[in-house]
């Protein structure tokens, strides 16, 4: 974000008529999970008990969140690493991230791979690569199948500035736009691709300007309004729902950790940051909903104590697991 | 049974399985009116519909990862390399999305990547390359490369039908030049499975694609010479089928591997290893490998044939490792 402004305030919401109190409430639980669990896992990194990377996904919460939500259960996400809200959004149980995040044994991925990797077919979730952009294509074939087999569903996928700057990033939208694909490719613009800020990644004012190369509709949003982005995906996934084709959203935040935990990210400007601490979206979210009657402080306390605990308890107790046991290096390799 | 040409053999395999089963479906540039830069696809189109015969944009990657999507999506995809050459541009797709979803999330990625590699017709650096090495070279990934019309129809119909992603080469050369019978309908040749083209006794030449007809020729001079040689044909490198041809390097006690693709690292490395590892016993002389000269593949013909390994390469081999 080229244009820091001094805003003594925090940003109000703009609040959208699609969603109901109760549909409020689930977004500010589901944000919370994602928020507290990495919270918790910083933390056990920190220890020095956690196992793997930590990529925290803290500023990026209301993408995630705010974009799930809208799916149906029958349409599919493929998320990155930083969409951890997704996750619970889908219904991913903790414990299932957790045994995935830590390669413990009972994991989905038997540890073969870790962090938020895997894919759970039943939710119809499908993990991200650390090669980012690789997925955009296979999701985009995973809409293909869609249209091919008449089912009206929807796949999401998300992708970060950085990743936008892959060859794979033009393929796969391109070629969703050519055939009218059921897909919603989300680009989630955090302003650092590890330590390069965005003034060395592209030259164009807006990711979503790209949009009308491609002949598809494209917007930019701000990513730490949750209601926005809810509102913006539902327009794009009901517009892939009736055929019209794919849609591409840049949604504005920033990544408020570094790249990794061992990364201290000391190349992003204080200021940069005290800017964005003021858009955090949990915090705009949690006022608006205290401010409308929603929820109160001290219900919204009680709601992230409950999750804390869960979220240290389940982590711990996965922390205990074993490894997988050493055979399972060599199954697999083909079905 | 009908006669067909390789390309015809190929043309079949595929009219089978969409017929047979309607996830089948094709996706590459220029195959659907057009019937692709082969023709190995002419008049799907007609039959099928463009849903099912799809025209891409120049854009391997979205051609890998779409076919591998669509699998992810119930679909059984067959992605065609206009040149196997171009298959670099989907690499990434292959060797880290394709040949890890298996082991990662334990899901099928029934895809088969298909289309025509192979030197020998002045097609240049980027048209004329031998790819396979790079992909038996990554766990995941099945690699085919027939040789004779029959198995090309056989292996491409296991190859649809195997639930991992399969790369299946077909040399360029063949595709018009070799006619044999071919049996109509269902015909199907498991991956993994080499087959002795010709049998013998004094020694054995281990090879696939096109230079298992060179192989032939060689043998058959040889044969002239009064020397009994056996060719066997690997059809598959992965899966590798190490009994049969352990078992036929026991039996003449000399080896020649040859391929069409570059020496250092090539497929032939594997084979010999594996040979000096497990059949050191019965080797009466060292192994030996003809391959091509490494080096882009040339345009000028008298560049491209002295790059190439040839029949009088492999003869005047055949004849040490013979009289070693």
């Amino acid at each position: 974000m080229a244009d820091v402004v001094e805003t003594a305030e925090i940003p109000a919401i703009t609040p959208t008529k699609l969603l109901n109190d109760q549909q409020r409430v689930a977004l500010l639980r589901w944000m919370l999970h994602a928020r507290i669990f990495d919270e918790v896992t910083i933390r056990l990194y920190r220890q020095g008990k956690m196992f793997g990377s930590v990529f925290a996904q803290i500023g990026h919460e209301a993408i995630s969140v705010g974009s799930a939500a809208v799916l149906q259960p029958e349409d599919a996400i493929f998320p990155m690493h930083r969409d951890l809200g997704a996750h619970f959004v889908r219904g991913v149980p903790l414990r299932t991230i957790a045994l995935n995040h830590l390669a413990r044994q009972g994991s989905m991925m038997r540890g073969t791979d870790g962090t938020g990797h895997y894919a759970d077919p039943q939710r119809k979730l499908y993990g991200n690569i650390s090669h980012l952009g690789a997925m955009i294509p296979v999701a985009v074939g995973y809409a293909l199948a869609a249209q091919l087999k008449g089912e009206p569903i929807v796949v999401l996928n998300y992708i970060g500035e950085g990743g936008a700057q892959t060859g794979e990033f033009h393929e796969g939208l391109n070629f969703a736009a050519v055939r009218k694909a059921p897909f919603v490719l989300i680009i989630e613009n955090n302003q650092y691709a590890y330590s390069t800020p965005t003034t060395e990644e592209y030259a164009c004012k807006k990711l979503s300007d790209r949009a009308i190369g491609y002949g598809i509709p494209g917007e930019t949003i701000d990513g730490t309004d949750v209601e926005r982005v809810y509102e913006a995906t539902f327009y794009a996934v009901e517009r892939a729902r009736n055929g019209e084709g794919p849609s591409l959203i840049e949604a504005i935040c920033m990544r408020m950790r570094g790249h990794a935990e061992h990364d201290n990210a000391s190349y992003v400007p204080r200021e940069l940051l005290e800017y964005w601490k003021k858009r955090d979206p949990l915090l705009r979210y949690q006022r608006f909903l205290v401010e409308n009657g929603i929820l109160s402080e001290a219900e919204i306390q009680q709601m992230r104590h409950e999750i804390e605990a869960e979220t240290v308890r389940v982590l711990d107790e996965v922390l205990q697991l074993p490894f997988p046991p050493a055979e399972e290096a060599f199954k697999n390799v083909f079905l | 049974m009908p006669t067909m040409t390789l390309l015809q053999a190929i043309s079949d395999a595929l009219r089978y399985e969409m017929r047979r089963d309607e996830r089948v479906f094709l996706l590459g540039e220029d195959i659907a009116e057009f019937g692709g830069a082969f023709k190995v696809t002419k008049g799907f189109v007609e039959e099928f519909g463009k849903q099912r015969v799809i025209n891409t944009p120049i854009s391997e990657a979205a051609i890998i990862g779409g076919a591998i999507g669509a699998a992810l999506n119930g679909l059984i995809p067959v992605a065609e390399m206009q040149f196997m050459d171009f298959i670099t541009n989907g690499f990434n797709q292959l060797v880290n999305v394709a040949a890890t979803t298996a082991y990662r999330w334990g899901l099928p990625v029934p895809i088969v990547v298909r289309g025509p590699v192979g030197g020998g017709m002045s097609a240049g650096p980027f048209h004329s390359r031998s790819a396979e090495a790079w992909f038996a070279h990554t766990p995941g990934l099945k690699v085919v490369f027939p040789a004779f019309p029959a198995d090309a129809k056989g292996l491409l119909i296991a190859a649809i039908r195997d639930p991992n992603p399969v790369l299946f080469f077909e040399h360029k050369g063949l595709y018009r030049k070799i006619r044999e019978d071919v049996p109509e309908g269902e015909h199907f040749v498991p991956l993994g499975k080499a087959r002795i083209v010709r049998p013998g006794t004094d020694l054995s030449i281990i090879t696939y694609g096109r230079m298992v007809h060179i192989a032939l020729e060689v043998a058959a001079r040889l044969e002239d010479e009064g020397a009994s040689v056996e060719v066997v044909d690997i059809r598959t490198l992965v899966p590798f089928d190490e009994a049969t041809v352990f078992d036929s390097v026991q039996r003449t006690n000399r080896v020649v591997i040859t391929h069409e693709a570059t020496l250092t690292a090539g497929f032939g490395a594997e084979i010999a290893a594996r040979t000096a590892d497990k059949a050191f016993e019965y080797l009466d002389a060292p192994i030996r490998r003809v391959a091509a000269f490494d080096a882009p593949v040339p345009m000028a013909p008298s560049l491209e044939q002295a790059m190439l390994p040839s029949a009088e390469k492999l003869l005047d081999t055949c004849r040490q490792v013979l009289e070693y």
